[in-house]
């Protein structure tokens, strides 16, 4: 029994890092209202950050969050502002803008195999760190402790997200594009200066995900695919676009990942997360705290 | 000097022109109707002014400065507020917040907290429901926040939509009360409507917009009393 609440522990910790990668994903998907498939491209690159940072500099891991998530930041910022935004403009008078889901699709291609030419199939970690394999003994239960940091992060990030959306200036707007575009800029917003800004702060929560990641994870060029799936099956069981939702997505996930393998075989976790992503589609579309609502 | 000048604009849908070598001019504290009916091109020549659409030939000018290619965004800066047909209101947002976002704007952004307690004062009911979800409002509330949310941006010229679109012919006469109110504070008004009666009523001018081109001009008492208005609009 006691090893059943271990996992669960353990899978509630590891489910919301899942959500924190998902949470720029759903946040790009609620304003923009595009599928970013270089998302999980976006946390490898953020990996890497961190991986550089930490090494070159002898930081503790997540000291390495002051420089991965400005530069992140600017890079999702930019990344939009050249490559997306002119697109977006051509589609202009397109609801959900097919075009820029391929041209995503392509930045995932080229980040991943700009990785690889540079740095090279190796999978990389961070030997030295202070967090690496540590667990915190509490009675018989181990409980792995850059995952409780990963945990804590995953919860102040949302919370912070979330209130810069309900009461910043920047945040309302943000929410206003992503409810109506016209009539937002019809109050004077720009509409791709927030895209931008969006995919800026969608790109930064990658960046501070992969923080949270390097200490225990290997670091390789196509790392991000793995989260990419697992990002889309979080943003639709949370409801796409809900914040709160993407951590407790994860955290379902995570659940089920930790806790199945207790009763069957392990390969098994990936069909009951598949049959659960099918079924909340059935069942709810709107995802199991996604506001109904016409996008 | 006018103060909203049209000059001459053709505007197009794709292959289809909407509106033909129209012009039409606005002075500074002016109540002006423009009525017409379904597809006459009246929210084509608001959209048009507001910069959600462009001209492809004339030109518009704005306090001496020529806006017919300006983005949205720039026009709400020079002033002009456009309250959309169909309210527009972002509807899982709450109506405070709905308001603070009508003063987006760098021109009203600064006077967000003392412009709100205007618009309180005018329409006393979205401080009551402030916290409320926008979509939980009945048509009339929505329309005042609507036109709240455009106050919020102050405006130099305010342009409404049809705000009596689908409502109750009480509250219709609640929300013409409401933008008399506007314009005896000084803000210029151009109101498009189908309800003529109300709206030329309260006008000092009115254009008839018939196929995209101005049919007739002139003071609102004289539209009134027009035979062809009271045949083609009025049913009489």
């Amino acid at each position: 029994m006691i090893y059943i609440l271990e996992d669960a522990i353990n899978g509630v910790l590891m489910g919301s890092i899942y959500g924190l990668t998902a949470l720029g994903l759903t946040l790009i998907f609620g304003v923009l209202k595009v599928i970013n498939f270089a998302h999980g491209s976006l946390l490898m690159v953020g990996m890497y950050a961190a991986y550089w940072a930490i090494i070159l500099t002898g930081v503790h891991p997540y000291v390495a969050l002051i420089i991965v998530a400005p530069v992140m930041y600017l890079f999702g910022y930019y990344l939009q502002d050249i490559v997306i935004k002119p697109i977006f403009k051509a589609e202009k008078d397109v609801r959900e803008p097919i075009t820029v889901i391929i041209v995503t699709t392509g930045v995932w291609y080229i980040l991943d195999n700009l990785t690889l030419l540079i740095f090279g199939p190796t999978y990389r970690n961070i030997q030295d760190n202070p967090l690496k394999g540590k667990m915190l003994e509490i009675g018989e239960m181990f409980i792995s402790v850059p995952k409780l940091w990963g945990f804590v992060t995953a919860v102040v990030t949302a919370a912070a997200v979330y209130w810069f959306l309900q009461k910043t200036r920047m945040g309302r707007a943000i929410r206003a594009t992503s409810l109506d575009r016209e009539a937002a800029s019809l109050m004077g917003i720009n509409q791709f200066k927030v895209y931008n800004v969006a995919f800026g702060i969608g790109t930064a929560t990658a960046g501070i995900a992969a923080v949270t990641l390097v200490p225990f994870y290997n670091i390789f060029p196509s790392v991000g695919v793995l989260f990419d799936i697992k990002g889309f099956i979080i943003v639709v069981l949370g409801g796409l676009g809900s914040i709160g939702g993407a951590i407790l997505g994860g955290i379902i996930i995570g659940l089920i990942e930790s806790i199945a393998p207790q009763f069957m075989t392990a390969t098994w976790t990936e069909a009951i997360v598949y049959g659960l992503f099918l079924v909340v589609l059935f069942v709810k579309p709107s995802g199991l705290f996604g506001v109904k609502y016409d996008w | 000097m006018s103060f909203l000048e049209v000059k001459n604009i053709d505007v197009y849908y794709g292959d289809v022109q909407v509106i033909f070598d129209l012009s039409l001019e606005i002075a500074e504290g002016e109540v002006v109707s423009i009525i017409g009916g379904n597809g006459a091109g009246k929210s084509t020549l608001l959209k048009t002014i507001s910069g959600l659409m462009h001209p492809a030939k004339g030109e518009i000018f704005f306090e001496d400065t020529a806006i017919q290619t300006a983005p949205p965004e720039k026009i709400v800066e020079c002033g002009i507020v456009q309250v959309p047909e169909g309210r527009r209101l972002f509807t899982l947002m709450s109506v405070k917040d709905n308001l603070i976002v009508g003063a987006y704007n760098s021109r009203a952004d600064q006077y967000a907290n003392t412009t709100i307690e205007d618009v309180y004062t005018l329409l006393p009911r979205l401080q009551e429901r402030e916290s409320q979800l926008a979509m939980t409002l009945s048509g009339g509330e929505q329309q005042m926040v609507a036109i709240g949310r455009g106050l919020m941006a102050k405006p130099k010229l305010l342009m409404l939509d049809e705000p009596s679109l689908g409502l109750a012919p009480i509250l219709i006469k609640d929300i013409f009360q409401t933008v008399r109110k506007i314009a005896d504070q000084g803000t210029t008004v151009l109101l498009v409507e189908q309800d003529v009666i109300h709206s030329l009523r309260l006008s000092d001018r009115g254009y008839v917009l018939e196929h995209g081109r101005i049919a007739m001009e002139g003071p609102a008492k004289d539209l009134l009393n027009d035979p062809h208005i009271k045949t083609a609009y009025l049913g009489l």
